[in-house]
């Protein structure tokens, strides 16, 4: 138990000064390397609470996809940092009021079961103990039957957003010699080489 | 205090021992693999290899980590020296940390866990950050090319790596690797009459997978023939451009532990791990370690046969191999394997005893 304690003191100061690193980094590249830290020791605690399943998924979507995305994008970008620190103050007021917003609904979420005790048992459904069934088996077990309609619902967002990014950036150039790789594996002999004799002195 | 020594302190010492042994041992298998790389892809080219250091140069992969060490480390005066200096130690310790999880015998494994296979699979996607940092922190515009070019290639082959694993885990039911490798103790071979033979191990009923698997693999760890990370005779080398000495020799042994990774994966998912080829006495003697390295270093020399052999991809080719080729394909399986094992209700792991 101490053990625990320690690692969880350890997890989440590491997961809350990187967090902090993020917004006051310099760099904005240093910025996703601490957020990807934060994501990391996140997954630490997940696996504190018993939940490996989703620590290991919180790794590979947000660590190994997410974050590469964040710092492709953020490395190509031609960022003047001078220019970015000098609408600071003017954003200030709309930053501080969505950052309050996201408070006030975060505290609602966890202090719900003080406010009102009766919404505590609809919280969570329970899980069978982890003797009887292992962690990945009861989150499956419970999404495709339970939420079933819900995962694919989400499914279908997805699609319907990747299809929409296609749809928008895709355009088909006139006029642009593309590769048909068919066409080109598929070719003989016979019709790509043409034999010819030359006559001396004339050419063809 | 007498608790704490006992709960702690000793199985803690425990722990560490075995790690260290593993990674000592590991650490020597792939300098010898080294060697044997360079040895087979001479002898396809009727050289010699490496015949100089030691008896027919058996030292040679010692000298070079020596010379390595010794040289002067040179750090790009506009780079940025922090993430300069964590990206190989990033690459290295990632493809280390995933040998964790892989049983070398029954019960000779590091962390024996439930999620095994999750957990290689995402230390396997972290390995991209040692190429995208090293490329970016070098602060030179070849080197962050490169870095792009190799990213954007391991993340395309991950793609298809994770549905091939899929399509085992459909079979086996279980994410943990013991469980893999025990549930090929039945199979195909089992049912035509050869009991606990190699033919029923994965690689049979899965073949195509196995294909692409291993192909998906020479493409994940940038071996040829799509090592176009680094391509020495035509792009420098990529993200390494601006790297020297022990870093780079990091960059390097990360590249080699992450094949010899992809050896025992493909050996744990699909040649039956630790089990011998065929049950009966003088093969089921032979103890399981022997047999796991044994089916490694075959399916290196496989990496390496195809080093020599085949021609460097074409960047395009690449990519279109990947997903338009792979990816439907190993999508489909997908499908195809669920649906027979739903239909049948074949796989699962076999009950002890």
């Amino acid at each position: 138990m101490i053990l625990q304690s320690l690692f969880f003191y350890l997890f989440s100061a590491v997961t809350i000064a990187a967090a902090f690193m993020v917004i006051s980094a310099r760099n904005p590249v240093h910025s996703v390397l601490f957020l990807i830290l934060a994501f990391f020791n996140s997954a630490g605690l997940f696996i504190l609470l018993g939940a490996e399943f989703l620590a290991m998924i919180l790794v590979v979507v947000y660590v190994g996809a997410v974050a590469v995305l964040f710092l492709f994008v953020v490395m190509m970008l031609d960022v003047d940092f001078v220019e970015m620190r000098q609408g600071f103050l003017q954003y200030l007021p709309v930053g501080a009021l969505i950052g309050i917003i996201l408070l006030a609904e975060l505290i609602a979420v966890l202090a719900g079961v003080y406010i009102a005790p009766e919404t505590a048992a609809r919280v969570a459904e329970p899980t069978p103990p982890l003797s009887q069934m292992s962690n990945t088996e009861a989150i499956g077990s419970l999404l495709y039957t339970k939420y079933v309609f819900f995962f694919q619902m989400a499914g279908l967002v997805l699609l319907v957003a990747m299809i929409g990014a296609i749809v928008l950036t895709l355009r088909h150039k006139e006029g642009v010699k593309r590769q048909d790789v068919s066409a080109q594996v598929g070719r003989t002999r016979d019709e790509a080489i043409e034999v010819v004799k030359v006559k001396s002195r004339q050419g063809i | 205090m007498n608790g704490f020594l006992d709960t702690y302190l000793i199985p803690g010492a425990i722990m560490v021992g075995q790690s260290l042994l593993l990674l000592s041992v590991l650490l020597v298998i792939i300098a010898y693999l080294l060697y044997a790389d360079r040895k087979i892809w001479a002898a396809v080219q009727l050289r010699r290899g490496p015949n100089v250091v030691g008896p027919w140069g058996l030292f040679q992969s010692f000298a070079d980590l020596l010379k390595f060490v010794l040289k002067e480390p040179v750090i790009p005066a506009p780079s940025d020296k922090t993430i300069f200096l964590l990206a190989p130690l990033v690459s290295t310790v990632l493809a280390l940390a995933a040998w964790a999880v892989i049983p070398v015998d029954a019960g000779w494994v590091i962390a024996d866990i439930n999620v095994g296979v999750l957990y290689v699979f995402a230390i396997a996607s972290l390995e991209v950050y040692g190429v995208i940092m090293g490329g970016w922190a070098s602060n030179s515009k070849y080197a962050f090319l490169g870095s792009l070019r190799s990213a954007a290639q391991m993340v395309s082959y991950e793609v298809s790596i994770g549905f091939v694993i899929i399509t085992v885990l459909l079979c086996v039911g279980s994410l943990n690797f013991t469980d893999i490798v025990l549930a090929q103790t039945e199979g195909i071979g089992t049912s035509i009459g050869m009991p606990s033979s190699l033919l029923d191990w994965h690689w049979l009923p899965l073949f195509p997978m196995f294909v692409i698997f291993f192909i998906s693999g020479l493409a994940e760890t940038n071996r040829p023939p799509f090592d176009l990370p680094e391509a020495e005779s035509e792009l420098v080398a990529g993200f390494m451009v601006e790297y020297s000495s022990t870093p780079y020799m990091l960059f390097m042994l990360g590249e080699y532990v992450a094949i010899t990774l992809i050896c025992a994966l493909t050996t744990t998912l699909f040649l039956g791990g630790w089990l011998p080829p065929v049950d009966i006495a003088p093969f089921n003697w032979v103890p399981g370690v022997v047999w796991f390295v044994l089916k490694l270093c075959f399916v290196f020399f496989m990496f390496a046969m195809v080093k020599a052999i085949v021609p460097r991809y074409r960047y395009d080719q690449l990519m279109r191999l990947g997903w338009k080729v792979f990816l439907p394909l190993s999508l489909a399986a997908v499908v195809i394997v669920a649906l027979v094992l739903q239909l049948t209700g074949w796989g699962g792991v076999p009950m002890a005893g």
